[in-house]
């Protein structure tokens, strides 16, 4: 060494690690900000299901009695389902782009935990999946047709809500396990194929091959759970899909994001 | 809790110039091989504070796989690797390792304030943000969408971004591309400054010239082990060797490596090849004493060199 340059003795015990593993609100706030800001986001999650929703919702049985309720607030409740999933999913997989650009990496160099990143994602995600459920619901009472008891309509909103964390999770898993953009080119078209066989869309008859296969799938469980403050009608079976498929779905999202963080 | 704001600022001055100071980076017999491929065979290697070093080797050398353990991003396969004393997840978690890519990192959709906010956002202790926008000369387009910042300016913010925890230890990855003279020469001499306050700094590049430049010390990396390590001068004088190629049986070889500046022989069959500082002092010996023919003078390459020269030949 030629130069003489000053050697600072640097305690590091003197820097203090942040709490919550760097959780904190301004981290929220600018993904909140950033996501409402993305207005394509916004506009598909509002937009897609009020759309599916007047398109289904009105069948010529609409005014057809229901549990508490009639076949519009039936099938209000499962575009509201969809909607959100789709949303929650699409914002899930919003980790594809981030670590392609990197900034997953810049992340792991500050002291933000990787599980707190992952829990602000499926907030995100899941606040995006409450602004579909809202807009239907809301497109509901303005259409008139869907009628139930003000109870069972927010228990069933309230139900929508928490089994699209399902999906919120499904969208990081993808979000980890696909390259980039194209988590959502599998995701999309997979979604509506499972809302098909999960009876979302069009009932299934009950007791067909197709109906045993389809209870075994993912966006059954959580339909049904959704409805049941309306039809008040409620299988072990159902509940036990749901269970199952979010037990997977978190599993997943962890052993993927785990499987990163080994692997960058 | 209140931290004293000196001791929050670890690279100020304050600490007691007596105590011994803990290395900045330690690196003990690691290793990292991905499957089959060895990229580290085992590297030992000791930063002081306020060391400005940089991190020499061709492409695929080890070096991006040595930076990667050192910030905790992958585990070594075997040996330790240490910052300031703590592992490098724990040195991440207190602020005091920043690193600074050339490219990405960035999230496009965020303004180049919501960026630094975001990043300030994660730690315990950082410099006031409008500061550090100051410091990096962006707080005229803190406003600005990253993704309609130049690639300058877009460096800038990763420089402000690295700042903002006031590291201890801060590497950087080829710093100076695409920057001009004057440029690197204003980078340079604000890196050496904080070098003084006893930031550490190491540079990874492929330039034997810019390593020469700015660094300190120069630590060469090539298939996965250091084969020099010094001063500037040192390492520029280990490059400048050049080989001479003759077809001569029987080569007396002693009396070859007897010749100024030779540092190595080397009989392969019929053909004798010395490696020399002064190749033309070989030549004429050739020439002039020996039944030497077909005589080639080849500039050794900065990796062929080492390799040469600290017997580490991976053929």
């Amino acid at each position: 060494m030629s130069t003489t340059t000053f050697r600072g003795s640097i305690d590091p015990t003197a820097r203090r690690v942040p709490p919550l593993g760097g959780f904190n609100p301004t981290l929220l706030g600018i993904e909140l900000r950033r996501m409402l800001r993305n207005r394509r986001t916004v506009v598909f999650a509002m937009l897609f299901p009020a759309a599916l929703f007047l398109s289904f919702g009105s069948t010529s049985d609409w005014d057809e009695s229901v549990g508490h309720g009639n076949v519009a607030a039936y099938v209000m409740v499962s575009m509201a389902l969809y909607g959100a999933a789709l949303t929650a999913a699409s914002a899930g997989t919003q980790v594809a782009l981030e670590r392609a650009m990197g900034w997953s990496r810049q992340l792991r160099l500050t002291p933000l935990n990787a599980a707190v990143y992952i829990v602000v994602k499926a907030i995100i995600a899941l606040v995006l999946g409450a602004l579909a459920i809202a807009v239907v619901n809301l497109v509901g009472v303005l259409q008139g047709k869907p009628e139930m008891p003000v109870d069972v309509w927010v228990e069933c909103a309230l139900l929508t809500l928490a089994c699209t964390s399902v999906f919120a999770a499904l969208g990081l898993c993808a979000g980890y396990l696909l390259p980039g953009e194209n988590a959502m080119q599998v995701l999309g078209p997979g979604l509506a194929l499972l809302s098909f066989l999960g009876n979302v869309f069009i009932p299934i008859d009950e007791g067909s091959w197709i109906y045993t296969i389809a209870q075994w799938t993912p966006m059954y469980g959580v339909a049904e759970i959704c409805r049941y403050p309306l039809t008040g009608d409620l299988t072990w079976i159902a509940v036990v899909n749901a269970a199952l498929w979010l037990a997977v779905f978190v599993g997943g999202a962890a052993w993927a994001m785990a499987r990163d963080t080994a692997r960058v | 809790m209140t931290t004293p704001r000196a001791l929050v600022r670890g690279a100020s001055t304050t600490g007691a110039p007596s105590v011994p100071a803990v290395p900045a980076v330690r690196l003990a017999g690691v290793t990292k091989d991905f499957g089959p491929v060895h990229a580290v065979r085992g590297i030992d290697l000791e930063l002081q504070q306020g060391e400005i070093v940089a991190f020499l080797g061709p492409n695929g050398a080890g070096k991006t796989t040595t930076i990667d353990m050192v910030l905790g991003l992958s585990r070594p396969t075997s040996g330790t690797t240490q910052v300031l004393g703590l592992a490098p997840r724990h040195a991440i978690a207190r602020g005091l390792v920043s690193a600074v890519m050339q490219t990405g990192g960035l999230l496009k959709d965020l303004t180049v304030r919501e960026t630094v906010r975001y990043t300030a956002s994660l730690f315990a202790d950082t410099r006031p943000v409008d500061e550090v926008l100051e410091n990096a000369g962006i707080t005229a387009i803190a406003d600005r969408k990253v993704a309609k910042c130049s690639g300058g300016e877009q460096q800038r913010l990763r420089f402000a971004m690295a700042l903002l925890s006031d590291p201890a230890l801060l590497l950087l990855d080829e710093p100076t591309t695409g920057m001009d003279v004057e440029g690197r020469r204003t980078f340079w001499s604000a890196i050496r400054a904080d070098a003084e306050r006893g930031r550490t700094i190491l540079f990874a590049t492929h330039y034997l010239e810019e390593a020469d430049q700015y660094a300190d010390r120069i630590v060469l990396i090539s298939h996965g082990r250091i084969v020099a390590d010094g001063t500037g001068a040192q390492i520029k004088a280990l490059a400048s060797g050049r080989t001479v190629r003759a077809t001569l049986p029987g080569a007396d070889t002693s009396a070859l490596a007897a010749i100024d500046g030779v540092t190595g022989v080397e009989v392969r069959g019929d053909a004798v090849l010395v490696h020399t500082k002064d190749s033309d002092a070989v030549a004429r010996h050739l020439l002039t004493r020996t039944s030497a023919r077909d005589l080639e003078i080849t500039a050794q390459g900065l990796e062929q060199a080492f390799l040469s020269l600290t017997g580490e030949d991976d053929a």
